[in-house]
């Protein structure tokens, strides 16, 4: 994207508001709309993937070593992961600032 | 050559979407339009046009249905009236921000409640801020040519709006006239194939109808009015191309024995033909009258109508419909608008009538041009009259 949308004109806007760029929704930060994120406890964490399932964005995924984690970039801090986990390994800790 | 023919007005217009070699039309039928997707039914059925004919079970189906078709870049025609203009109506917007050149003829008619099947011009005050091109006929000849037009307009690259043709309900839909057909080879050429920029493709994905946050809404509807305005260059310049091939010239504004008039009456619609009739006979008494024809009503004509009423005294405005509770006609209130910032103005006295289908007669134009002079002599300020209502 060339320019945020912030910085877009009535002039830059193509015809119909039409999107030309395939995919261009991957560029939008949905991260910034949240007020907490997930934080995982490894040491209680099966690795069974609920999160993954329930995740509604979705935006989690593994590790290397098969442990999930958010993209923060996507995570709109729903909570939803930490409330279906069954083992209890996820927490949501508040945004600073 | 052109051949002149008996024929509906209705079906005028199936015959101008089948020259125009349509490929979608969606269309759900409702009185008084029925019968122009009646006769394009037939004559896809026919074979004689080859076009995908969508049988939707409402208007706003129908129009949904269109903007798809128009997204892939096909030529789509509808029609309707009324309630089922009413219908679709949250629809009408999607098809004019998402520049798609669907053109639909309107059988103007009047709007529930009470229930009225018949004509007047409720339903297009009801959608004139939608963002189509709209603009209006008064007999078949007119239904057929500006239909013709319509594409070409709609679809020029410069332009990609959706357009309004509209025609009076009854009194010009369900009329046999006398008009010219054209033939195909007249009109080969005329009407260049669509190419819409950025049509839907899997081999190029775009995103249509995407969400605008308030970050980008205002924008976007900054653009969308600029761009419509600028559409007049383009319909003025298709109008003349339309009239040097054909001989038939039309304008955003027309006027009928206006030159010297103290007293314009300015209306919109078929009943303008009936109006000329009482001008006729007030010339013929001396009184210096003339009327005005509002034909573009999108984009609204404002130069035009403001040079075409400068030199009038007193302007009678007349309208089939009504703004209730608000400032009595739509068409009264538009014209008024357009020229509040004049330095000299013309006093402007407002009729309203033809509701839900009532005939005006050619001596009830005479009588608003004679109540005008009362009313303007005793200096009685009324914000409108009603024609022919029963106290």
């Amino acid at each position: 994207m060339a320019k945020h949308d912030y910085e877009m004109t009535w002039k830059d806007l193509q015809i119909g508001c039409i999107v030309t760029e395939p995919g261009s929704a991957s560029q939008y930060k949905t991260g910034d709309w949240k007020s907490q994120h997930p934080v995982w406890n490894k040491e209680r964490c099966i690795k069974c993937g609920m999160c993954y399932l329930f995740c509604p964005e979705p935006c989690i995924g593994q590790d290397a070593e098969g442990y999930f984690e958010a993209n923060l970039f996507y995570c709109k801090g729903c909570g939803i992961c930490a409330k279906e986990c069954p083992t209890t390994a996820i927490h949501m800790v508040e945004e600073e600032g | 050559m052109s051949k002149r023919v008996g024929m509906e007005a209705s079906f005028a217009i199936a015959e101008a979407a089948k020259l125009a070699e349509t490929e979608v039309v969606a269309a759900y039928p409702i009185t008084p339009q029925t019968h122009i997707v009646e006769r394009l039914s037939e004559i896809v059925a026919d074979g004689e046009l080859d076009a995908e004919f969508i049988c939707v079970e409402s208007e706003h189906s129908a129009m949904s249905a269109c903007i798809g078709s128009s997204a892939v870049g096909a030529r789509t025609f509808t029609a309707t009236a009324g309630q089922g203009l009413e219908l679709m109506h949250e629809v009408l917007y999607v098809a004019a921000s998402s520049r798609l050149p669907i053109v639909m003829a309107v059988a103007n008619r009047a709007l529930s409640g009470p229930l009225n099947v018949w004509g007047d011009h409720s339903d297009v005050m009801a959608t004139r801020d939608c963002g189509w091109i709209q603009y209006f006929t008064e007999n078949a000849q007119e239904a057929f040519d500006l239909t013709l037009c319509a594409f070409k307009i709609a679809e020029a690259p410069e332009v990609l709006f959706p357009l309004m043709v509209h025609l009076d309900g009854f009194h010009v839909s369900h009329v046999v006239e006398p008009l010219y057909l054209l033939e195909k080879e007249e009109i080969a050429g005329f009407i260049p194939p669509l190419r819409y920029p950025f049509p839907l493709d899997p081999r190029k994905p775009v995103t249509m109808g995407a969400f605008a946050p308030p970050v980008l809404y205002t924008e976007s509807k900054k653009a969308l009015e600029v761009a419509l305005r600028s559409t007049k260059e383009t319909i003025l310049r298709v109008w003349k191309e339309f009239g040097d091939a054909f001989g038939r010239y039309y304008n955003p504004v027309e006027s009928y024995r206006a030159e010297d008039a103290d007293t314009l009456l300015l209306a919109i619609g078929s009943f303008t033909e009936t109006a000329t009739v009482a001008i006729d006979t007030l010339r013929d008494r001396g009184e210096k009258v003339g009327l005005i024809r509002l034909r573009l009503w999108r984009p609204f004509p404002f130069d035009e109508v403001r040079a075409a009423l400068r030199s009038a005294q007193q302007v009678i405005i007349f309208d089939r419909a009504i703004s209730l509770g608000g400032p009595g006609g739509p068409l009264c209130s538009e014209i008024k608008s357009a020229l509040y910032q004049e330095p000299k103005k013309p006093k402007i006295v407002s009729f309203i009538g033809g509701l839900g289908g009532r005939d005006i007669t050619p001596q009830q134009f005479e009588q608003m041009f004679a109540r005008c002079r009362e009313l303007i002599d005793k200096k009685i300020d009324v914000e409108y009259e009603t024609i022919g209502v029963r106290e």
